[in-house]
């Protein structure tokens, strides 16, 4: 079997480690650069999981926590997308795993002890499993803004997190999702420790009219994109076996 | 152009343990009350047991205790498809001390790489997931060119015998920083 290896990361293109406006990053960001070295058979593998290991209503948020015939609070949305690489190609029945708050901006979590309250219909988390054509999908409902200690008037842009595997473990991401029009977006020092305002703007989902549904639940569309294959094919032979 | 690359990463932040490990921060039932990645044993498999434990210190020496640690490697076997284990693991460090512990395989060595363990660090503070490694003490990690990469840092990945298995001090700062590496 020939495959390609997986492309080399842009760094510059990811937040860095330090960030002098997100406290937390300064005790935590090493100070040496990272290593670079072509990925081995290690980083070409990685974990897969079948679409058989989902429960009715992982991917629904609004119900998957709730007590029957209850559902979550908060504006209803779908948030879908495609999963792809860099190379434009689908990536098909790979794991997403969501957590967010709820719609007050609180997390189900015992160090969250903001004010706003829990809702005992709402969890925070979700997954699914890409399509074929790489489409995800899941029902939630919108989260809300919130403080969060930093030294100032800090708050957090509404948000999910995102986690997400790819065929190989270099692929491994995890990212947050922002909405559009969120004047947050442009004061958190979290989403600007992404130094270019492109990368930014590609993790704010957009409103789509066209998947939201009459009388019932608007839609958000963010298309997520995992590393993609660089021209020469791995062989591990290369590691000398 | 700009939407054919990498989507950038944000950090896990704190609250990770949420939709990672959902019955460790206390959704209980979610899931069916199984976090993805508990187990890597999942049946009577023939291989050497160990566990393998650590724990990741900040730029003052404090145990990160809200990370979330994944690890990848090989099966006794040399694959990363074995029968009745899972070469993937996660576990949450340890709300208390920071520890985390995988119950797992000794990994067999892969060509010219000797036996080793991927580690990937997410956390509130890191921006993109750290990737290191988790060589032996046992073995000998010099034909491996990802050690050797390393150099005098190389050290910094290897982890120390216990009574049943290894520990691995992994260290975001400070004169003995653990190699991370861009892969």
């Amino acid at each position: 079997m020939t495959e390609n290896l997986i492309k080399p990361r842009d760094l510059d293109w990811h937040p860095q480690p330090y960030a002098q406006d997100y406290r937390s990053t300064h005790l935590r960001a090493p100070a040496h650069a990272r290593l670079h070295y072509t990925p081995t058979s290690t980083e070409m593998a990685g974990p897969a999981f079948g679409h058989g290991m989902l429960g009715d209503h992982d991917d629904d948020l609004i119900v998957n926590y709730a007590a029957a015939g209850q559902s979550a609070i908060g504006p209803r949305i779908i948030v879908h997308g495609t999963l792809r690489d860099e190379d434009g190609r689908p990536v098909p029945n790979k794991l997403i795993e969501v957590w967010q708050a709820n719609a007050g901006g609180r997390y189900r979590h015992k160090k969250d002890g903001y004010t706003a309250p829990l809702d005992v219909n709402f969890g925070g988390c979700g997954r699914c499993i890409t399509g074929e054509d790489g489409s995800y999908s899941f029902r939630t409902i919108l989260p809300g803004a919130y403080p969060w200690p930093n030294g100032g008037n800090d708050w957090r842009p509404a948000h999910i997190h995102f986690s997400v595997f790819g065929d190989g473990f270099a692929q491994r991401l995890i990212t947050q999702m922002y909405f559009e029009g969120d004047p947050h977006i442009a004061l958190c020092p979290i989403v600007q420790s992404i130094p270019d305002a492109a990368a930014i703007d590609r993790l704010v989902a957009r409103l789509d009219m066209a998947k939201t549904i009459p009388m019932d639940i608007r839609a958000y569309r963010f298309d997520i994109v995992l590393r993609g294959r660089s021209a020469t094919p791995f062989e591990n032979a290369m590691e000398g076996t | 152009m700009g939407d054919l690359k990498e989507s950038a990463s944000q950090t896990a932040g704190p609250y990770v343990h949420i939709g990672c490990v959902p019955s460790f921060a206390g959704l209980s039932g979610m899931y069916g009350g199984r976090d993805l990645g508990a187990s890597m044993i999942t049946d009577d498999v023939i291989g050497q047991r160990i566990a393998v434990t650590g724990c990741v210190y900040d730029g003052d020496g404090a145990p990160l205790t809200d990370a979330m640690i994944e690890i990848w490697q090989a099966a006794p076997d040399g694959t990363f498809a074995m029968d009745g284990f899972s070469s993937w693991g996660r576990q949450p460090s340890a709300a208390d001390t920071g520890v985390f512990t995988f119950d797992t395989l000794k990994p067999a060595a892969i060509g010219n790489q000797a036996p080793h363990i991927m580690v990937w660090i997410v956390a509130r503070g890191i921006n993109l997931g750290l990737t290191t490694r988790i060589y032996f003490p046992d073995e000998d990690n010099s034909p491996d060119r990802v050690f050797t990469l390393a150099g005098a840092r190389a050290d910094t990945m290897v982890a120390a015998a216990t009574a049943d298995g290894y520990h691995i001090d992994i260290r975001l700062q400070g004169p003995n920083e653990t190699v991370f590496f861009d892969v």
